[in-house]
């Protein structure tokens, strides 16, 4: 068993690589670094929060190989070689995705900071197909915190658009 | 979060070669309550030995007829496995009765045995804990303790096991597989955690070094008669209050075996046999249940804020019973207790 | 002068949406600067006693630690401490970081670490060792009932209790029917997602752009200046989207004294993000216990009403809340005592939170009206409606308006109201009890003095700004909608701007007030520019509006059209080219009409409805259906104004089944500190909220008739659920939250 598996540049610093949001980055990265510090102070993707740094508010909600996680809980270090989805990839002001959009029309936000968070978990709970029912939409977003009390509109914005069919995740960076 | 080193082995015997060389070295598998803890300085290793490739990721037949589960499947995978839900639903349904989507997500099998207590004190380093500074106290006890346990505590350390999976692994009777330094070997689920005794800061019967690689179930039971019935301070997204895992084995309108694993009230999931045995032969009945519950809870304690967990233990265990017979189990998703 | 209102009244998506959903929205920590330090905070151990050493050395160590500020060697700041009074600071000594040894509670900040990176700080954090001399510490106001006090100074904007009227002891003793108990509402926490933060850029030459979570810019600007002895012009706070308040950021808190600080003496921007723990070491809604009495005659008129509270303060500075002098005023009584005090406990001053003083007192209150129904044998509704309040007779003045008696006509409708049988226990579904519940909310409607600007450039383009902030609660939007009326351009022509100390003179965005005083300043500064377009289209030659004055014509649809004829009409973009300038503008103030003001008692009131399920054996509550009917004048934007409702009635569940910060009695300290173990409704617990705004005309505030939303959804919501879990099992908790072992 060798010492260390990797030979990095910087001491105490390891390169990976991510492809976030369809775009490939390789990057050097102190092991306790977690994925949510990484994206918002290194790579200024600040559409995901930090609301407790702990797993307890899921406002740090990101897509990594397409399923939804704690960006906080996760060390960047350990995701080398995966793909990550931010709120970024998803749309953008001029061309929300349909849950964004959704979001808007229904009024499912108000201070806007747990947004991001519920958004790619919304897009998460919508692949994994486990929910069909309100009580189930509620029961499996339940890991989202949202302090301005937005529930009811964010359980229509996402029964809306899990009416209308429309695909819940769309092809990154298009 | 104190610096540490870290190495991603390739097999698990380098995996546990890497943690076994050093007092402070960790696994890590989803860390989300490893790291959880290295945030608030309550964990420190020095080296962090990341098992997340390694091939124990499936749930595979067994030849006693149960399924060896790779500690590294996730919780939310396990959780809605075909087979589990078929045959293990008590294990299912207590998977989903804990977290978050995220959270489960993430966390694997092994990693959610390995989950420590919940408790404020041992939670923040401005306090004492036992458990997390050996010898520097206890304010739990007289403190604030609305979560802490009322079965299994010792003077020096009231915590509570927080895992839901667990009081259903208890409950089915699980064999945790571990390989370290000397070895392979195989912890029946009742060994596996401990009471805290006057060695509170070991949660389980581990040795360091040692790597839980596989949950092993035995031949699926009580498919038709269990549920898993969790009690909190909100309907979703916290810890249990007290939890109740229970399976019953039914035939001509008698219980033929029966059992009933805890959480939320001590150190470990908490079973007794005894009580089980009560239910042997009986035809189910508000009474039976009671006298089982009584007897699960002859010893309880409360420590002041938790008192009512005693009271709340032998009704959450009386519904669980009802639900159990009559094959009517709790849906997580369901707010309302049938 | 004439107008249509295309936008306002009408249910408009958020001006801000498209940014905040898709994460573009950029929040204080989010503000990047060149070589940017990041600080992070150690919070003491103890509740009360001193600092004996301090340790930095290991920690100073740590490759990339540039600084660690401790009472010991931190900059000199300002000395007196009125200085670190801000504009809403309540009467006593305000808190000043690093000052000296002395702890005063648990958490204060005792270093601030600064480091090249946010995770080199936070470790260097961990390694700073702090000795302290501890001395016993009491947290729990019950524990000093005995030394509760009348606080010599008020706080300003803050009513003290109204002078008894009548013989409320006499009369109580003397009614038929009486009853008197203790209600208690444990500590909360505002706990917004955003934790409180602050980034100071380093402008250089002493010059300092400072991004702070705060709900007024112009509050820490003021607050900088003073406690730094800096020039006005050298401090510019600029917050655009503040993620959630609730009251948490009306003050200056003390990561930006920090943040500012450390900038200010290492010359260098700094970045300071509190920790969701650290969220707990400031600003929380006081725990009162409180008294109220009520006595009867055999029709359920009011004979007596008393209410007695004792609130927690700091020992440091005197806040307060105005919790009792609703019971004066919500229901007609000739026979009223009202007393106010508090008592001093080792914490952080408490803060306003979400409709402060008025989720306790009437939290109380209408308990105690429910339990009087009951005593009285008298539908509750019914109850209210016989003591109904024509007028203040707290103050003896008429409402501006009040259609309190829609509220509970429409919301008794829509929640079925009809098909309760009042007797508890009564309803069952399943294993389940069935309970419907009732209360009434009220909030002052009140106005600020609040100036406003607009610019029009020649692109027909128009720009309104102001020194408010929205926390979420439409303030943007409400902007856009009033200046996109005030001149008839389309929204997306419009847009607003907030958030920035260098815009005219706003009051912090709290109490409800930011719409009307806002949106009246707004829609001031945009009508003073309809003179000079109107002026400039007139001179058109041969403009089909010659001679036109400002009320004969209406502006509407991007043109200004005469009222009589509107074929006859010229563009704005027209108008303006007419003026011959790149832009124009105007700045108006709007002010609280005084004269109104001490003629009508002006507030919003509501009729709250609660449907609980209660599982009797496990003591678990689900509420399953609340209808909260609000009357508050003329609804700007339903669709966010419904939102601000939502949010009031989810942060009221909490409030009725969860939230409670637990302090630990030896060591001081909230020990739950945390969004694991501080529980806040999650989507679980919220099914379904109906929200009704009963149609109310009232122009006697302000020209707009508005009367604000922020708090009035949560008042009265905790009483609801209280008195429906009543309805359903027959027990009266009366200390909230209701958890599970109190139903057992």
């Amino acid at each position: 068993m060798p010492e260390m598996t990797f030979a990095s540049a910087a001491p105490d610093e390891i390169p990976i690589s991510l492809t976030i949001n369809g775009q490939l980055h390789r990057l050097d990265v102190t092991p306790w670094t977690s994925l949510l510090d990484l994206l918002r102070e290194t790579l200024h993707l600040t559409g995901t929060k930090k609301g407790c740094d702990h797993g307890q508010c899921g406002a740090c909600t990101v897509l990594v190989d397409g399923t939804r996680i704690n960006s906080c809980l996760a060390l960047a270090v350990m995701k080398d070689g995966a793909e990550i989805t931010t709120i970024e990839g998803l749309g953008t002001p001029d061309n929300l995705h349909p849950l964004q959009a959704a979001f808007v029309e229904h009024d499912a936000f108000q201070c806007g900071y747990c947004t991001p968070g519920q958004i790619c978990s919304a897009v998460g709970m919508m692949s994994e197909g486990h929910a069909s029912t309100r009580a189930e939409i509620r029961e499996l977003m339940s890991g989202n915190l949202c302090r301005c009390g937005a529930y009811t509109n964010i359980v229509d914005a996402i029964e809306d658009v899990m009416q209308d069919g429309r695909p819940a995740v769309r092809e990154a960076a298009e | 979060m104190t610096p540490f080193a870290y190495v991603r082995p390739t097999s698990v015997a380098e995996a546990v070669a890497a943690v076994g060389s050093s007092g402070t070295a960790r696994f890590i598998a989803g860390g989300t309550n490893l790291v959880d803890l290295m945030r608030y300085d309550v964990e420190t290793p020095q080296t962090l030995v990341d098992i997340t490739r390694l091939p124990l990721k499936t749930i595979e037949d067994a030849e006693n007829g149960g399924v060896v589960i790779g500690a590294l499947v996730s919780n939310a995978d396990l959780a809605y496995d075909e087979r589990i839900q078929r045959d293990y639903p008590l294990l299912s349904s207590a998977i989903l009765a804990g977290a978050s989507g995220q959270l489960r997500n993430a966390a694997s099998t092994g990693g959610n045995l390995l989950q420590r207590t919940r408790c404020y004190y041992f939670y923040d380093v401005a306090t004492p804990c036992n458990k997390r500074e050996p010898g520097s106290g206890c304010p739990a006890i007289g403190g604030v303790n609305r979560i802490h346990a009322i079965l299994g505590a010792s003077e020096h350390c009231i915590a509570t096991h927080p895992s839901d999976m667990c009081v259903a692994l208890a409950a089915l009777e699980a064999v945790v597989h571990v390989t370290g330094p000397e070895g392979e070997r195989r912890i029946p689920f009742a060994e596996f955690h401990r009471l805290p005794g006057d060695r509170p800061q070991d949660d389980n019967t581990l040795k360091h070094g040692e790597m839980v690689t596989a949950v092993a179930l035995p031949a699926p039971r009580f498919g038709a008669h269990h549920t898993y019935l969790k009690l909190r301070d909100r309907l979703s997204y916290a810890f249990a209050l007290v939890s109740v895992a229970a399976g019953l084995d039914m035939a001509d309108g008698r219980i033929t075996d029966a059992r009933i694993a805890l959480g939320g009230v001590a150190h470990k999931p908490w079973r007794d046999e005894a009580a089980e045995a009560l239910l042997k032969g009986q035809a189910p009945s508000p009474a039976i249940f009671a006298a089982a519950a009584d007897h699960i809870l002859r010893d309880a304690k409360g420590q002041g804020d938790n008192n009512f967990k005693i009271d709340l233990a032998r009704r959450a265990i009386q519904r669980a019973l009802e639900q159990a017979a009559a094959g009517t189990p709790q849906v997580q998703a369901e707010k309302r207790v049938n | 002068m004439s107008n249509t209102e295309a936008f306002v009244g009408r249910p408009q998506s958020r001006v801000d949406g498209p940014l905040k959903v898709s994460g573009t929205a950029t929040y204080v920590a989010e503000f990047g600067a060149e070589d940017l330090l990041h600080a992070v905070v150690v919070s003491g151990a103890i509740a009360k006693g001193r600092i004996t050493s301090i340790d930095t050395a290991a920690a100073l160590k740590v490759p990339g630690v540039i600084e660690i500020f401790t009472h010991e060697n931190r900059p000199r700041t300002a000395w007196f401490d009125y200085k670190y009074r801000d504009e809403v600071a309540p009467p006593g000594s305000p808190l000043r970081p690093l000052y000296d040894a002395s702890i005063s509670y648990s958490g204060q900040p005792v270093a601030l670490v600064v480091a090249e990176t946010l995770q080199v700080a936070q470790y260097a954090a961990s390694l700073v060792e702090v000795s302290y001399e501890a001395e016993p510490a009491v947290v729990d106001v019950a524990e000093v009932l005995g030394e509760a006090y009348v606080p010599k100074q008020k706080r300003s904007g803050i009513s003290p209790p109204p002078k008894p009227r009548g013989d409320a002891d006499g009369a109580f003793l003397a009614a038929p029917i009486r009853l008197e108990h203790e209600y208690r509402v444990a500590v909360e926490h505002h706990n917004p997602m955003e934790m409180h933060a602050t980034t100071v850029v380093w402008e250089g030459d002493g010059k300092l752009t400072v991004h702070d979570k705060i709900q007024g810019a112009q509050n820490s600007h003021g607050y900088i200046t003073s406690v730094f002895g800096l020039s006005a012009d050298d401090v510019r706070v600029h917050s655009p989207y503040i993620g959630g308040a609730f009251g948490s950021g009306l003050r200056p808190q003390y990561q930006l004294f920090l943040a500012v600080m450390a900038s200010l003496q290492l010359e260098r921007s700094v970045k300071l993000v509190l920790t969701r723990d650290q969220m707990f070491t400031f600003s929380y809604r006081p725990d009162a216990i409180q008294r109220v009495a009520l006595a009867a005659d055999k029709t359920g008129r009011l004979q007596a009403v008393r209410h007695e509270a004792v609130m927690g303060t700091s020992r440091h500075e005197d806040y307060q809340e105005v919790v009792v002098n609703w019971s004066g005023l919500l229901y007609s009584c000739d026979n009223v005592r009202l007393d106010y005090k508090l008592a001093q406990i080792d914490t952080h001053t408490p803060a306003d939170m979400r409709a402060p003083g008025a989720t306790l007192g009437v939290y109380a209150l209408e308990s105690a009206m429910d339990e009087l129904a009951y005593a009285a044998g008298i539908d509750p509704i019914e109850l209210r409606l016989i003591n109904f309040a024509d007028k203040d007779e707290n103050e003896n003045k008429p409402f501006s308006s009040k259609e309190l008696r829609a509220c509970y006509a429409q919301g008794a409708d829509r929640i079925g109201w009809s098909r309760r049988n009042p007797v508890p226990r009564s309803m069952h579904e399943g294993r389940e009890l069935v309970g419907l519940g009732m209360a009434t909310g009220c909030w002052e409607a009140q106005m600020q003095k609040t100036s406003a600007r607009a610019v029009l450039t020649a692109n027909g383009h128009l720009e309104v700004s102001s020194a408010t902030a929205d926390i979420g609660t439409g303030t943007y939007t409400i902007m856009t909608q009033i200046a996109a009326d005030a001149l008839g351009l389309p929204l997306e022509s419009v847009t607003a701007v907030i958030g920035d100390s260098s815009l005219p003179t706003a009051p912090v965005e709290g109490g409800s007030w930011a719409a009307a005083s806002t949106g009246t300043a707004v829609r001031a500064a945009c009508h003073a520019l309809r003179q000079t377009l109107l002026d400039a289209a007139a001179g058109i030659d041969g403009s089909p509006l010659a001679g036109a004055t400002l009320d004969q014509v209406t502006f509407q649809n991007g043109r200004i059209a005469f009222i009589a004829d509107p074929v006859m009409s010229v563009s704005i973009g027209e108008a303006m080219q007419a003026t011959g300038k790149e832009r124009i503008e105007a700045e108006e103030t709007a002010s609280p009409d005084m004269k109104a003001m001490a003629t009508y008692s002006s507030y919003t009131h509501s009729a709250i409805f609660a449907e609980v399920r209660v599982d009797e054996e496990l003591g678990i509550v689900r509420v399953t259906r609340i209808v909260n009917a609000v009357a508050a004048g003329k609804i700007l934007n339903p669709k966010t104004a419904r939102s601000q409702i939502l949010g009031g009635v989810v942060m009221g569940i909490g409030m009725a089944l969860h939230e409670e910060s637990i302090p630990d009695k030896n060591l001081g300290r909230f020990m739950n500190h945390n969004f694991a173990e501080y529980h806040v409704p999650a989507h679980a617990d919220v099914e379904d909220i109906d929200v009704i705004f009963v149609e109310e005309e009232d122009d006697m505030l302000n020209p707009l008739g508005i009367k604000g939303l922020g708090e009035i959804g949560i008042v009265g919501t905790a009483a609801a659920i209280a008195n429906a879990i009543h309805h359903a099992t027959g027990r009266r908790v009366r200390h909230l939250p209701i958890t599970l072992d109190k139903l057992l």
